[in-house]
């Protein structure tokens, strides 16, 4: 078998597997099952990216999501009702409208991908495109990669101020109360 | 393995995500929806970058760009459903009809 078969092959496995694992996330009946169903459905997705030569996204795709599904399924365990599927479960509303809007865009996106007329410039298998990345991201792209790093750490600033139930000086729903001076107050019974 | 395949997979796993996050009532469905949104337009941005931008670097950072969105709406979305969790005990979209606190 020569190689470009195999990686039609192995794309048309690792697709079919994609979309098919997406959707089961939501016919699943428990919510951590549902977790790792697209924890799979991402796993082919980073595997096709693998196929299309930009291995280093399609590894850190897998690696990313796994860590994020796992906490997922935390949460799902911690704040759901039902996590170990027990009970069908089948939480929708407004379905037909849902249904319709999938398949509409959908056909929509088929039909340019389909009709529209792209330009044929394939990666040149001599460069490694691993490597160039890697140039762009410490060299030309830098901003944008620091932006990027920057914008994270403003995201764990504001998640921990959003979660956490007490501020410094009071619990969140009372708002900010002045800190106790007096110590011998606190220790009194 | 075309461009179009490529696309039309990508436009399947929107459509997925698209549905996901119109029809679910858990929160943390709803988001699972939006993931698999960002997921299929990931696959268009490399399948793109593979088939049509003779693999300019540029392409990649795009993506990580993407991830760097994925995981943002991932923290800052659990970071919510924390937060409203403990002040209304809701956890599916059909118990905030008020926005105000």
């Amino acid at each position: 078998m020569n190689r470009s078969l195999t990686v039609d092959v192995l794309f048309w496995c690792f697709a079919a597997g994609s979309v098919l694992t997406g959707y089961l996330v939501f016919r699943t009946d428990s919510m951590v099952r549902a977790a790792f169903w697209l924890l799979a459905s991402f796993v082919g997705v980073g595997a096709i990216l693998v196929l299309l030569a930009a291995e280093f996204l399609g590894v850190v795709l897998i690696l990313m999501m796994a860590g994020e599904m796992l906490i997922m399924a935390v949460v799902m365990v911690m704040f759901m009702m039902n996590p170990a599927g027990l009970n069908p479960m089948f939480m929708v509303h407004q379905h037909r409208f849902a249904v319709a809007a999938g398949v509409v865009s959908f056909a929509g996106l088929s039909a340019v991908a389909l009709t529209v007329d792209f330009p044929d410039q394939p990666v040149d298998p001599a460069v490694d495109a691993t490597a160039e990345l890697g140039f762009e991201l410490l060299g030309d792209s830098m901003l944008v990669f620091q932006t990027a790093g920057v914008a994270l750490l403003a995201t764990m600033i504001g998640a921990i101020a959003l979660a956490s139930r007490n501020g410094r000086f009071g619990t969140a729903d009372e708002g900010s109360l002045e800190p106790a001076l007096d110590i011998e107050e606190l220790e009194s019974p | 393995m075309t461009l179009e395949a490529l696309l039309v997979v990508a436009a399947a796993l929107f459509a997925v995500g698209l549905y996901g996050a119109i029809s679910q009532q858990s929160f943390v469905m709803l988001m699972m929806g939006l993931e698999l949104m960002i997921n299929g337009a990931l696959l268009a941005l490399i399948a793109l970058w593979a088939h049509s931008t003779g693999g300019n670097p540029q392409g990649q950072m795009l993506a990580i760009v993407f991830m760097t969105v994925m995981a943002i709406e991932m923290a800052l979305g659990f970071a919510l459903i924390t937060n409203v969790y403990r002040v209304r005990r809701a956890d599916i979209t059909e118990k905030l009809r008020k926005l105000k606190g």
